[in-house]
């Protein structure tokens, strides 16, 4: 497991909790990217000033990484743009559907114990794990 | 406030998925890449993140369950509790395209800092996917039960 990091999966984790943990006990509201993202760009969304906000925040924290020195990389991204676009379209449908995506079920969920977060991050998952299988380990993927 | 708590807390997840490399599509692809398990390339960082936050999540949690928030009235929790074929079909469809990528909505918002031309293209194909399933959503609303609900009283 040459490429595990505990320690920096540890720290960063705790920091997305703690982000999850103040959004609530400040603003009373669940961190999940998703509905956050969506309140924003819907035409009938709401308050759109700390939501907004939010996605301010989380587009700076690379950009201060950088600005002190650390290296930032570039996401590392499939060359075709069609598997890009086809996945991004899945991401933002399928979060929508199912109300939720890493943040919102994988974190905020599963941490209220709510069996429907806790369902839709175990069949997540296993989608992803399926398709990344075929795509690396079968001559779909070449 | 509410607009600058909200701020800090989505720099500090920000800092949170860079710190802990979730921010890299290479690395969560290697987390879900189980197949990679008997060579031993596996990568079960993804693991440990959400081990932690979900450890701080919770005690956050359990401390805002006995108190109002301290900016708002009250504390917004998610309402919906059915595992129905929506929240299952979904995930299916949220499972495949982060499979095909490695970015899931938060990771490629904050990627939006690298200007990379792959993750705008992506970011604008998820608001797309996001708002074609609000155009959906509001043609088979029935004419009875105009209100829409908030995407906030939703789990996230």
């Amino acid at each position: 497991m040459a490429n595990f990091t505990p320690i920096s999966a540890a720290i960063g984790g705790a920091l997305i909790g703690l982000s999850a943990a103040l959004l609530m006990l400040l603003n009373g509201r669940i961190a999940g990217v998703t509905g956050i993202f969506a309140g924003l760009i819907e035409p009938q969304g709401n308050d759109r000033a700390w939501r907004a906000a939010f996605v301010v925040g989380l587009v700076a924290a690379p950009l201060s990484a950088a600005l002190i020195g650390y290296t930032v990389p570039i996401p590392q991204m499939p060359t075709s743009t069609i598997t890009i676009a086809v996945a991004g379209l899945l991401v933002g449908f399928g979060t929508r559907l199912s109300n939720g995506c890493t943040s919102g079920h994988g974190i905020c969920g599963i941490a209220r114990l709510s069996p429907r977060s806790i369902v839709a991050t175990a069949i997540f998952m296993t989608a992803a794990i399926i398709v990344v299988a075929l795509t690396r380990h079968t001559i779909i993927g070449g | 406030m509410r607009a600058l708590a909200s701020l800090v807390c989505g720099f500090i997840f920000g800092w949170g998925l860079f710190i802990s490399g979730m921010i890299r599509p290479d690395k969560v692809l290697g987390f879900l890449d189980v197949f990679a398990i008997p060579s031993g390339n596996w990568d079960p960082s993804l693991a440990v993140v959400m081990a932690a936050a979900l450890a701080v999540t919770g005690l956050g949690y359990a401390l805002a369950r006995r108190r109002a928030p301290l900016l708002e009235s009250e504390n917004q929790w998610p309402t919906q509790t059915a595992i129905d074929r929506p929240l299952v079909a979904g995930a299916v469809l949220f499972g495949i395209g982060w499979g095909l990528v490695g970015l899931c909505p938060g990771p490629a918002i904050a990627n939006l800092a690298t200007l990379s031309p792959g993750v705008i293209i992506f970011v604008i194909a998820m608001a797309v996917g996001m708002l074609a399933y609000h155009l959906w959503e509001v043609r088979n609303a029935a004419p009875a039960e105009f209100s829409l609900a908030p995407a906030s009283a939703k789990d996230g």
